[in-house]
């Protein structure tokens, strides 16, 4: 199972032919592996990773950090889910250190984004701080390089 | 007008040039050739080995080295046979870090083989073997090995070859070009007829690390009574995706090491120390790199087994290195016929069988050192190939 998730993983979109030759089951044990693996929910969805830069389309995205006041009983998690509720919150993790949450907000414009903090986010019940960041550009995400400059150099043949 | 060409020694004249040359250059022209041919890792060098050498060469390391090599690196290298194979080098006198296995071999054959000592050599192989026996001035003696065997090689296959004049042997598993490996068995059965023969054993295992499923790659010298026998290769390209670096080592007695260290000495001084630093980090902190292109190797060569035998090749499952060796006699060509046509029709580049010795014919060697995009292509444009012969 862990050898069919890093291949998915890397590559989604291969075709179950594919990766039952890679290994070494039918095409049938894959799709029905998959299938289970989906309703499991240990695959969630199949992503594509996007170079927005390159599309003219503008995104901005902000890392925020959040101090919370944690409640009784739910501690953190009734703040979280009041958060990561909202379609424009991309990702919200729990965090050791000096803030609780970091939640990762995508807009069309720092306007935008700015609005979405002080008017929904740094006005939850529970939240005591925000403090957010711009991302100016990314380099590498999920693994990948986003301008690789490394290409094949190697002759085309050697013995 | 002088003819330069009889002023060359007819031992250099004797060696034949590259078997791939004309297809390299065809290759070479087209815009979207997918090449099968290629002899070394598509990876780059992982990063922590790359960074380590550009750090070095920062802090001024530039300068020669022991002709031996770095004492770090030989200790490194030392501890690795010690944790993997339980073998006890000295890193003072047991280790000598070269140019590559390619140097290591050239100097181990000058070192032991005076004129018309044989070594025997297992086909088919790696096109140096038989280049650096002739040109040490050694007879290489070559020793076809069997395709229903998955040509692995014995002492029946050996035995009819041995002569008085028989001073070693040559074996170089896993093997380029087939991907076969010796088992634990066969090697002792080949540490039997060495000591048998009294032969000294050259032992290639460049692709030692590059081995799939549940095979383990055993090392000839950790074998009862075989270290003082070998002379151990092994070096740092295909592992460690490094072979522009150009960095090996030998590992024998303290006799072997001392008369290779001569030959050595006055003829490369010593390996690049940027090359000797960057093995020291691949040997400290790569392994998991490595393994992980193993991993990747692996599927790759599932792959390609695979699509080879949809595609109506017959070819035996190779557990080692990074080559698949399909018989291609099923389609009336010769080897060099159907690396011709493939690369003219379907624009595929592989190398021929028969350039690894003549029991190569009848065979071609795919290298699935390329990414899954271009194995599956490939294969397509194969099957495509051989259902429109």
């Amino acid at each position: 199972m862990r050898e069919l998730l890093e291949l998915l993983k890397h590559d989604a979109r291969r075709p179950a032919k594919e990766l039952a030759s890679m290994l070494n089951i039918s095409e049938y044990e894959v799709e029905e592996k998959m299938a289970k693996l989906e309703k499991d929910k240990i695959i969630l969805s199949y992503n594509t990773l996007i170079n927005w830069d390159k599309t003219g389309e503008n995104t901005v995205t902000s890392i925020i950090e959040v101090n919370l006041t944690p409640q009784r009983e739910v501690g953190f998690d009734a703040i979280a889910e009041r958060i990561y509720r909202f379609d424009e919150v991309r990702t919200v993790y729990l965090m050791s250190g000096n803030f609780d949450l970091l939640v990762i907000i995508e807009g069309k414009s720092m306007q935008d984004v700015a609005n979405f903090v002080a008017t929904r986010l740094a006005t939850i019940e529970g939240v005591t701080q925000t403090r957010s960041h711009f991302l100016l550009k990314p380099y590498k995400k999920d693994g990948i390089i986003i301008e690789d400059k490394e290409k094949d150099r190697r002759l085309v043949m050697s013995i | 007008m002088t003819n330069w060409n009889d002023r060359i020694s007819p031992v250099v004249k004797s060696v034949p040039p590259s078997g791939i040359r004309k297809f390299f250059d065809i290759a070479s022209e087209m815009e979207d050739v997918i090449s099968l041919g290629v002899g070394e890792p598509d990876f780059v060098t992982p990063w922590s080995i790359r960074e380590s050498c550009v750090y070095g060469l920062e802090q001024g390391y530039t300068s020669y080295t022991a002709n031996r090599g770095l004492m770090e690196l030989r200790e490194e290298i030392c501890f690795m046979h010690k944790r993997r194979f339980d073998l006890d080098y000295d890193p003072k006198t047991d280790v000598l870090v070269t140019v590559g296995v390619s140097e290591a071999l050239d100097i181990a054959m000058r070192t032991i083989l005076s004129p018309g000592d044989e070594i025997l050599i297992p086909e088919p192989c790696y096109v140096s073997y038989k280049a650096c026996a002739t040109l040490a001035g050694g007879i290489p003696v070559p020793v076809p090995a069997k395709a229903e065997n998955d040509f692995r090689i014995t002492p029946d296959d050996l035995e009819p070859h041995v002569s008085p004049k028989t001073k070693a042997l040559l074996i170089g598993y896993p093997n380029n070009p087939t991907g076969a490996i010796l088992s634990k068995e066969d090697l002792e059965a080949i540490a039997r007829f060495a000591v048998k023969h009294d032969l000294i054993v050259i032992s290639d295992e460049i692709y030692g690390d590059l081995t799939y499923g549940d095979t383990k790659h055993v090392c000839f010298a950790g074998l009862p009574e075989m270290k003082d026998r070998t002379i151990l290769l092994n070096g740092f390209s295909k592992a460690y995706a490094m072979t522009g670096w150009r960095i090996g080592y030998a590992l024998s007695n303290p006799d072997i090491i001392a008369a290779m260290t001569k030959i050595h000495q006055y003829t490369m001084l010593c390996a690049p120390i940027t090359a000797q630093i960057a093995a020291v980090e691949a040997l400290r902190h790569g392994e998991k790199y490595m393994r992980k292109m193993v991993s990747e190797y692996d599927k790759r060569r599932r792959l390609i087994y695979d699509g080879l035998q949809k595609a109506g090749l017959k070819c035996f499952e190779p557990k080692g290195a990074f080559y698949i060796f399909p018989d291609i006699t099923s389609t009336g060509l010769s080897s060099e016929e159907f690396a011709e046509k493939i690369l003219m029709q379907e624009h595929v580049a592989l190398v021929p069988g028969n350039a690894f010795g003549e029991c190569g014919e009848g065979f071609v060697r795919c290298s699935y050192a390329t990414s899954i995009e271009q194995i599956s292509e490939a294969l397509a444009r194969i099957e495509h190939f051989v259902n429109h012969l």
